[in-house]
């Protein structure tokens, strides 16, 4: 079937650019990687039949998450080569979630342990769900799950806003109210010679 | 699903997430490799949800995916600004260096 190749592509090339994220040298690099894993798993979403949420982590993790972590490691300016890896320490337990996982992939692999999932799962009716189920079952059922998740997103907006804002000295601002208070006691009326200026100098 | 083995997505999702698990354990010194690798970790979980409530026809996953993908935008934004204004302090951001709460 064309669309399990293109899925497995896709995969592929997931799991291919997720290494350079995690294990690569340039964080910039990593970054620009991250995307385009998001952009295969996008693809991925596409060929399940979930199009809107492949929409929605286009538009949130490649338009502004992504975009966030670029503009946060321009901004730092950190040399890269003065992090050092050192590794040593946690080789070990590496290695051990390492073998345990790659197990775990292996028998995933063989199709033994998913076989009764696929076995029990309802494929009398393929249909996708469209947008309009999203919706239906988002504003009533998970209201108070979409009110909290605003919430979130409020409370994370104004606390970075508030943790990054910061007052230097020397910058000259305006400053409203000073301005509205200020009587006309604090406006002096002049009327400078015409060539002379206001010292009367010449 | 079109066709599509869910033993498929389940091992690429959990081949993504071992990624993202393994590269928290190998930057242990660099924050922004952490984030990026949660970043992983979190798109690994979203996948399975989305690939199982396809499976069964449940919209429920589809809702988790959008909390998963609020709380992981948040957290990123948040994240990041604590890196930055901790960068203003100590021009460094190197993990093992970050001891002040040791007093």
């Amino acid at each position: 079937v064309i669309s399990e190749f293109l899925f497995n592509v896709f995969g592929a090339l997931a799991l291919l650019s997720s290494l350079p994220v995690v294990f690569g040298r340039q964080p910039v690099h990593a970054a620009l990687f991250l995307v385009f894993v998001f952009l295969n798993a996008a693809a991925m979403f596409v060929l399940l039949g979930a199009e809107f949420i492949a929409m929605m982590f286009m538009v949130v993790y490649v338009g502004a998450v992504a975009v966030l972590f670029l503009f946060v490691l321009m901004m730092l300016d950190i040399n890269v080569s003065q992090i050092k890896r050192n590794v040593q320490a946690e080789m070990p337990l590496i290695l051990c979630l390492g073998a345990a996982f790659a197990a775990e992939l292996g028998l995933l692999a063989t199709g033994k342990v998913m076989s009764t999932v696929s076995e029990k799962s309802p494929q009398t009716e393929p249909s996708v769900i469209s947008i309009y189920d999203i919706g239906h079952v988002l504003y009533t059922d998970y209201a108070p799950y979409f009110q909290m998740s605003g919430a979130v997103l409020l409370v994370a907006m104004i606390g970075a806003i508030v943790l990054t804002l910061r007052h230097r000295e020397g910058v000259k601002r305006q400053d409203t109210t000073e301005q509205v208070l200020r009587g006309t006691d604090g406006v002096t009326l002049v009327n400078p010679l015409s060539g002379a200026g206001l010292g009367g100098r010449q | 699903m079109i066709g599509i083995h869910p033993t498929q997505m389940v091992f690429f999702s959990s081949a993504l997430f071992i990624i993202g698990v393994l590269g928290i354990l190998f930057n242990r010194s660099h924050i922004i490799r952490i984030l990026l690798s949660i970043e992983l970790i979190l798109l690994a979980v979203s996948m399975n949800f989305v690939a199982f409530s396809t499976l069964h026809h449940a919209v429920s996953g589809f809702i988790f995916t959008f909390l998963i993908l609020t709380v992981a935008a948040a957290e990123s934004a948040i994240g990041l600004a604590i890196l930055i204004i901790y960068f203003r302090e100590t021009r460094t951001i190197e993990l093992n260096s970050m001891t002040k709460l040791k007093g």
